[in-house]
């Protein structure tokens, strides 16, 4: 245990290192991430406005609070892609990592994990201008911020689950890239990236309840800015604590059966 | 000869892969869509050998050979197809955090060192991963960074090193644990002459020091003279010749040469052996081993000579040979 706290302390300290080398580059890249939020806020403020004020509940202040805690969530979802996973083992990392006596996705959990200490200190002069433009409408108690501290670490265990269960897939097929684009556009439509949830059809939010997605955004955004109560709080990471423990369990039979297929060809 | 003290016994040990295969041109490439052919390629063929604790073992053999494969099968990254591997009593392809503890495998054309940051902030991440004692750590660390000169570079990011630098960083990471059995593959791999005798060094070094078993492939015969008694020699899979390195310059050397310094060149030179290079007044001739002797004293007896020495020819050509002449390959295997 002492052992593992001690790696991935030096690890995320190694990401953070690494990360503020590039500072400016993650800035620029935060920056880009930012048009997709902005975008939907003003097209759902304007829809709002020509609707007497709200629209489903959501009034421009209450948009401008989703959207602006949608940048920072959406930041804490970025993990290893399966672009990467081709990358590691086109360039032999999967080979190197193999031969360390701990699993590489505690590797990728504490590497991640410190880049988002970046990220978020990053995050929060953006998130200033963002709220001095939009002046979002958000008042949340005490136990709110602290389920979405919670919540966004949650929904970064789901999304580094998931993605390393498509990541791979590179063990049977070479390019892992077309499987991503068909979960990114489930994830964009489940999830609540690209509208609240409760602006989506009922069918859709039907569906939704039985995929993880939404507690990768919606439940973290909804956890800080919505109405939840205590219970609905806590059932909320229930959830995610339900998805983060079946992406383990399938995660450990999936590398099981596919790294005995890995090749290891040439690196 | 198998010992119970082996730390690796390779038993009939085999690795074939499924091969997709087509034609060239789309209409073979459409085909291939419905139609997918396999071809079996035998990386490694049922190969058999142990090696004892502290030995330092060659792996030769061509591009193709089977050498990183057997290598990656014996590190766990590899599962057989058939045959059975034991290092240090464990099967390599479980990979139990026990094993990998003891063992390391070098890759020349491969990094793992963070590239952003200094050595030494990477070290420190090997110190997490293998549980090492603070106090065991840095001095294993201290000692390693003295013995490859490399005191004014840990603290340099490893992007900014040279090659030759960083690969003696990735051997420093690679040993900070102390492993019992190293495989080596292509450690030298690119580097220059200078280097590479540092390389070699510190390998041996390491070697007597902690006892540690060596598997080395290198395309460097200078790797291979300076380290390793004995060889094993693989091609296309299987495994061609396991002795001492001298025993195969014996056996598949049927040449000496014989080097002569004479005061004006003699074009009847040739008449002793084939001349195989003449550098002013220094001639190399080829003989046959069986009759260097009786030529040595020829040469000596007949001509006013300023210096002679008799040498086998290099390894490389030796091995090349082994390779190549499929007469002699079929002699052994």
């Amino acid at each position: 245990m002492r052992r593992m706290l001690v790696f991935y302390l030096i690890n995320m300290r190694q990401s953070i290192l690494s990360q503020f080398q590039y500072r400016v580059a993650n800035y620029f890249y935060m920056i880009g991430m930012i048009a997709e939020p902005v975008i939907y806020l003003v097209v759902w403020s304007t829809v709002a406005n020509s609707l007497g004020g709200s629209v489903g509940g959501y009034t421009a202040g209450s948009f401008a609070a989703y959207y602006i805690v949608w940048t920072l969530v959406r930041n804490m979802n970025i993990v290893l892609t399966p672009y990467a996973w081709e990358w590691r083992i086109q360039q032999g990392q999967l080979t190197g990592e193999l031969l360390r006596p701990i699993h590489p996705l505690h590797g990728d959990i504490a590497y991640f994990a410190g880049w988002k200490v970046v990220v978020i200190v990053l995050w929060l002069p953006l998130a200033a201008i963002l709220s001095f433009i939009f002046k979002p409408v958000l008042n949340p108690s005490v136990i709110q911020v602290i389920v979405f501290f919670f919540a966004i670490w949650g929904a970064y265990l789901i999304r580094m689950t998931m993605l390393w269960l498509l990541g791979m897939i590179a063990f049977w097929t070479t390019r892992v890239g077309a499987i991503f684009q068909l979960f990114f556009a489930l994830e964009l439509i489940f999830s609540g990236r690209l509208v609240p949830m409760p602006l989506m059809p009922v069918w859709v939010q039907q569906i939704a309840n039985f995929l993880p997605f939404q507690s990768t955004f919606f439940f973290p955004i909804d956890a800080l800015i919505g109405q939840l109560t205590p219970l609905q709080l806590l059932q909320g990471l229930g959830i995610q604590v339900f998805w983060i423990l079946l992406g383990l369990l399938a995660v450990k039979l999936i590398w099981r059966i596919g790294v005995r297929r890995f090749s290891s060809v040439g690196n | 000869m198998q010992n119970t003290s082996s730390v690796i016994v390779v038993t009939e040990l085999a690795k074939y892969y499924q091969v997709p295969t087509r034609e060239a041109g789309l209409k073979a490439a459409f085909k291939s869509l419905f139609h997918r052919t396999y071809k079996t390629v035998k990386a490694v063929d049922h190969i058999s050998f142990s090696i004892e604790p502290g030995e330092v073992v060659g792996f030769l053999g061509p591009n193709g050979a089977g050498k990183t494969t057997t290598l990656k099968m014996l590190s766990g990254l590899l599962y057989v197809t058939s045959g059975e591997a034991r290092v240090l009593g464990y099967e390599p392809s479980r990979r139990s955090a026990k094993y990998l503890q003891q063992i390391t495998l070098v890759m020349g054309n491969r990094q793992q060192l963070n590239w952003d940051l200094p050595a030494l902030d990477s070290f420190e991440l090997q110190r997490a991963i293998y549980d090492l004692p603070m106090a065991d750590f840095k001095k294993t660390r201290d000692e390693f960074i003295d013995m490859l000169d490399l005191k004014d570079l840990v603290q340099k990011p490893v992007r900014n090193l040279s090659l030759g630098e960083r690969m003696k960083m990735e051997i420093v990471g690679a040993l900070l644990h102390r492993p019992k059995v190293l495989f080596l593959d292509e450690p030298t791999i690119g580097l220059d002459v200078t280097m590479q005798h540092r390389i070699r060094d510190f390998i041996a070094e390491y070697n007597r020091k902690y006892n540690a078993t060596v598997l080395l492939t290198s395309h460097y015969m200078a790797d291979v003279e300076a380290l390793c008694r004995r060889v094993i020699v693989i091609h296309n899979g299987k495994l061609l010749f396991d002795g001492d390195l001298s025993n195969l310059v014996n056996r598949f050397s049927a040449f000496k040469t014989i080097s002569i310094t004479v005061d004006h060149f003699n074009p009847n030179l040739g008449n002793y052996g084939e001349i195989v290079s003449q550098d002013g007044n220094r001639v190399t001739l080829r003989v046959r081993k069986a009759e260097t002797a009786q030529v040595t004293a020829r040469i000596l007896t007949d001509i006013q000579v300023d210096d002679l020495t008799v040498e086998d020819p290099p390894i490389e050509d030796i091995i090349e040979k082994v390779f190549s002449d499929k007469a002699v390959i079929g002699d052994i295997a």
